[in-house]
């Protein structure tokens, strides 16, 4: 966990009394709905179809114990009793009033939370590895860098109004749990052949109505000089990027239309202009930041504690083990994955109360620290092997110990039409239903590895591209339909599904996916052939075929 | 609509002439970057304070051999939700040394002061009375800052960096 020091509290204060002013002038006539509509976005606040939706930052998905209550109170005090975890490491509130926004942000301030950026056009949550700091073989905790880029792109007095929303996401492993192939800008710590950290960084990935895969345009960038070189890519698209057109404004588009290499070499150029300049970092300023994380003390502990012995006859707990818990990078310790995909329930999430007993049972086995992950489940990152077994108790009770972790009940879905003004189509109730049909974990297990992406518009806030299957919600003559990609992947081998056919409707979309997923049972060569690698094999014929023989 | 300049309301000593017009023979004036580029060398050598308003969607790097006989460049905002001209302010002053009156014109908003002083700008020409009155409010809201830019303000990691010598030591 990153600690706040002087300055960054009175940046976060600070900026609550400046939206608090906004506000004020906009209750008050001052400033019109179109002058404040960016200013709110700048912190988070949505219209949407019933009320003003709030998205508050998880920075790199890292939460306290302490911050996570705070979130809970937030739900509780100023909303309807829960909040929605999202793909990007962010929480949202639905039914938040616009005039109680102030007081809920300067409570999530004393906590050392706020909402900058986390909508508009201009530099957003930076995301990460939810594993940041715990998975084994990383280079090194990506989570530092992270808060680097967190605060040099907060308030960034040129880089506030760009052409479009500009995504940064890191990771430190060779497998990528960030998604950084669809981000605006991903980054990936390595090491150069002199020892030396830095990064591969990468450009122009995302989703939306063009869908790309971000490309490498320096293969390594010195830890040092991450800065300088970020702002040039910056300065380049704001000055480059296209204003004409919402749906061309992405950086993505500017990489496209101009080439890698021409945009690359845009970017030597400004980059020239500015490198060893005052935004080159030194020792001692990374340094500052690394010493302000706090790492737990862990203690020696077996790699195989009798507890886990003693628990290995109970049948579901051994499920769930085998299921939501990861290897740690210390020995004697586990990552634990809670999923917020119980059957039957709107993915991600997380009531009040369930929030502040995850709280509570991180400072029992986590060191009092809980992660987000994109795919919108919570994690605690250090539980003590021995302590696993009570762990899945007082989870299960919660109904947060689903062993569902990366299988197909696991869905990504976004708020769709029960939510989104700009929805086509609903995605929860098609996620709800899907994770009913696929609810016998046994089944589940079966299947093995599967993600489902669900999208209720084209611009694809549950990732629908890079869904394993993903559905995409379109409208035909004022019904909801549905179109069903597959062979999409988010990870390092990043790839968007590819259509299997004409758009099926509502009722027909669970059926559909049962059928696709019995072709694929009946089709791989061995148990252990993922869907995703079937698909790589097979192309989409023979589940095309499946799915419409008899449509 | 008020110029803020320096922090004070002030009077806008500059003439704007529109291209086809004749230059009045002294006086300040503010011209097109077209007309100044169709004969700078004329131009920047007549004995008046020159200006020009410079579009957003060129390049500022073209005014580099003439920055050092300007005496005003009007940057545009169309809105204030189009930032190009924060990135060729910061170019204008931080890589080329431009030291002359650096003017924010267009919809220049109280929300925005801090950015655009930030990025350079000594001037504002600003859209409401009301904001023109609230700038030093505005742009004394935060105390610290996280980027390093022109503006004379340490960094948040220059800060540290200090802190953590000093410490050390
Ligand atoms: C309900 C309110 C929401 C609205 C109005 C909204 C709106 C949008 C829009 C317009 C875009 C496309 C931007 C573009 O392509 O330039 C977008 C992208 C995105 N949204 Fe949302 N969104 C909402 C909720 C969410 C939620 C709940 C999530 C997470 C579950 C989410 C995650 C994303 C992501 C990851 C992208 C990026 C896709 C890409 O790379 O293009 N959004 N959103
Ligand atoms: S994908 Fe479309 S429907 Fe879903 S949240 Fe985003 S904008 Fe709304």
């Amino acid at each position: 966990m990153y600690a706040y020091d002087e300055i960054d509290r009175a940046i976060v204060h600070e900026r609550v009394d400046e939206f608090r002013d906004q506000v004020r002038r906009r209750l008050n006539g001052e400033l019109t709905e179109d002058e404040f509509k960016p200013l709110r976005l700048m912190n988070g606040v949505y219209l949407q179809l019933h009320a003003y939706m709030f998205r508050v930052a998880i920075p790199y998905g890292t939460l306290s114990s302490e911050q996570l209550r705070k979130l809970a109170h937030v739900a509780r005090t100023y909303d309807r009793g829960y909040g929605h975890f999202t793909t990007r490491q962010n929480i949202q509130f639905n039914w938040i009033a616009l005039a109680d926004l102030p007081d809920a942000l300067a409570e999530l301030a004393e906590v050392g939370i706020h909402a900058m950026q986390t909508s508009g056009n201009c530099t957003r949550n930076v995301t990460a590895d939810q594993w940041a700091g715990v998975a084994p073989g990383e280079i090194e905790d990506p989570r530092v860098w992270a808060e680097i880029l967190r605060q040099h792109t907060a308030l960034h007095p040129e880089f506030s109004f760009l052409p479009r929303k500009f995504k940064f996401a890191i990771t430190a492993s060779d497998h990528d749990r960030a998604a950084i192939k669809i981000h605006d800008i991903g980054l990936k710590l390595v090491r150069n052949d002199a020892g030396e950290t830095g990064f591969e960084v990468l450009v122009g990935g995302g989703l939306g109505r063009s869908p790309f895969i971000g490309r490498t345009i320096k293969s390594f960038v010195k830890g040092h000089d991450i800065l300088s070189y970020i702002e040039a890519i910056l300065r380049v698209y704001n000055q480059y990027g296209r204003r004409d057109n919402i749906y061309k404004a992405r950086i993505k588009i500017l990489v496209h239309e101009l080439g890698i290499e021409k945009f690359a070499a845009e970017v030597e150029q400004a980059w020239s202009e500015i490198a060893d300049g005052p935004l080159t970092l030194d020792d001692e300023m990374i340094e500052d930041i690394r010493s302000r994380f706090i790492y737990p003390a862990y203690e020696k502990l077996p790699a195989e504690p009798d507890e886990l012995r003693a628990a290995a006859g109970d049948a579901r707990f051994e499920a769930w083990r085998g299921n939501s818990v990861a290897p740690h990078r210390q020995d004697g310790y586990a990552i634990v994955t809670l999923s917020l995909k119980p059957a039957g329930g709107p993915p991600g999430d997380a009531t009040a109360e369930q929030m502040d007993a995850v709280a509570d049972l991180a400072d029992k086995y986590s060191f009092g620290e809980i992660r987000v992950g994109h795919e919108q489940n919570l994690v605690l990152p250090h539980v003590a092997k021995r302590d696993l077994p009570a762990l899945w108790a007082a989870l299960d009770k919660l109904g947060l110990a689903t062993p569902n972790v990366g299988l197909v009940s696991d869905i990504i879905a976004c708020p769709g039409l029960d939510y989104c003004s700009l929805a086509n189509a609903r995605s929860i109730p098609i996620a709800q239903e899907l994770s009913r049909r696929f609810a016998n974990p046994e089944t589940a297990a079966l299947i093995g590895r599967l993600h489902i992406n669900i999208s209720g518009c084209i611009n694809a806030c549950g990732h629908h591209h890079v869904g394993h299957i993903g559905i995409l919600g379109v409208e035909k003559n004022g019904e909801e339909f549905y179109q069903i990609t597959i062979g999409g992947r988010a990870d390092e081998g990043a790839e968007l599904g590819v259509l299997i056919g004409p758009a099926v409707p509502y009722g027909e979309v669970a059926d559909v996916i049962e059928d696709i997923v019995e072709a694929y049972l009946s089709l791989r060569q061995r148990p252990d052939e993922l869907f995703v690698d079937a698909v790589k094999r097979l192309g989409v014929e023979p589940f095309k075929e499946r799915v419409y023989a008899t449509r | 609509m008020p110029l803020v300049k320096n922090g004070q309301i002030a009077a806008d000593d500059f003439v704007a002439v529109a291209d086809d017009a004749e230059l009045p023979a002294a006086g300040p004036v503010l011209i097109s970057a077209t007309r100044l580029l169709a004969d700078p060398e004329r131009l920047v050598a007549r004995n008046s304070p020159l200006g020009v308003v410079w579009p957003n969607n060129r390049d500022v790097a073209e005014l580099k051999p003439w920055l050092d006989r300007l005496a005003l460049i009007a940057l545009v905002f169309p809105t204030y939700k189009d930032g190009r001209a924060h990135s060729q302010a910061r170019r204008l002053r931080e890589v080329y040394g431009y030291r002359g009156e650096l003017r924010a014109t267009g919809q220049v908003l109280r929300d925005q002061f801090t950015f655009l002083v930030r990025n350079g700008f000594d001037a504002l020409d600003v859209k409401k009375e009301a904001d023109a009155h609230a700038f030093r409010e505005a742009t004394h809201r935060y105390t610290e800052f996280y980027q390093p830019t022109g503006d004379g303000h340490r960094s948040a990691l220059q800060l540290r960096r200090q802190r953590h010598l000093t410490s050390a030591s």
